[in-house]
């Protein structure tokens, strides 16, 4: 699906990078530990997460995923934005919880599916 | 043989909001050299997860990572407490991080295995109290 698809199916609000909205993602993973984050290699994803820091934004463009979600309607701060901004990650937040989120997506054909390397 | 292309950095090691800053720059160069993603990719996580490793557990350090022909080696070095057992540090799940380490998202024992899954090898060198040396090499093919 495209990101402006994922963005309609969450009724997100988005933070940055709006011109990234066509962009297609291939799989997503919901997850507050960064650590476990790092510990997977998925193309082209989104990340779902509740945990607010500039750490999140890090792992994302370590791990070339283009968009990130908060969940619960947490609000990434300036930095957080900023960050996203320069990397070219588009940012936004949900109302929805992580476990709903997820599963909104998942039902939707955005299965997830990790391509190892 | 070429000399390498160095990129050196000093980790702060006060600030683990802004830890990760040396392996984003480090992306950055790659692509600019234009590098093969998969391998900017695995350079980017490998050095990432040392750079947290030297702001969580050794109050930060310097990083090197030298662009040869063949390989890129990435080399971290601090002046922390060092790893007493090797063996133990390298298995999953294994960490000594703090709850408020946990609250942000790290110490979940992942970062050392992933080190050398994503690098072709991986060396540690490390002395209680005077420091760990992390050398990572990752050949270009
Ligand atoms: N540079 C270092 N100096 C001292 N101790 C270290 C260093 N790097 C790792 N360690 C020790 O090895 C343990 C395992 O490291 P590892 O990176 O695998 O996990 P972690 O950092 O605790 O958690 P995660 O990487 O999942 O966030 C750490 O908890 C710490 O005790
Ligand atoms: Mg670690």
């Amino acid at each position: 699906m495209k990101i402006k698809d994922l963005k309609e199916l969450l009724d997100a609000e988005v933070f940055c990078c709006e011109e990234n909205l066509g962009r297609q993602i291939d799989s997503a993973c919901g997850c507050d530990l960064m650590s476990d984050v790092l510990a997977y290699v998925k193309d082209q994803g989104a990340l779902l997460t509740g945990l607010v820091n500039p750490q999140v934004v890090r792992t994302a463009v370590m791990m070339d995923l283009i968009c990130i979600v908060f969940v619960r309607s947490k609000e990434p701060t300036e930095d957080i934005v900023e960050l996203a901004r320069e990397n070219g990650i588009v940012v936004m937040n949900t109302s929805k919880r992580l476990y709903e989120a997820c599963g909104i997506l998942y039902s939707n054909g955005l299965t997830g599916k990790v391509k190892n390397s | 043989m070429s000399e390498p292309l160095v990129f050196h950095f000093d980790i702060d090691g006060e600030d683990f909001i802004s830890a990760g800053q040396a392996s984003i720059q480090i992306k950055k160069n790659l692509r600019r050299i234009g590098l093969d993603p998969e391998i900017i990719r695995r350079v980017s996580i490998a050095m990432y997860e040392g750079e947290i490793n030297m702001v969580i557990h050794a109050k930060g350090g310097e990083a090197d990572v030298k662009l040869y022909e063949d390989r890129i080696e990435i080399i971290l070095a601090d002046k922390g407490p060092g790893i007493k057992n090797i063996d133990e540090a390298m298995q999953e799940g294994f960490s000594t991080a703090s709850d408020t380490i946990r609250s942000l998202g790290f110490g979940a024992g992942m970062g050392l295995p992933n080190m050398k899954r994503y690098s072709d090898s991986m060396q540690i060198d490390t002395e209680i109290g005077v420091g760990t040396t992390v050398t990572m090499v990752i050949n270009l093919a």
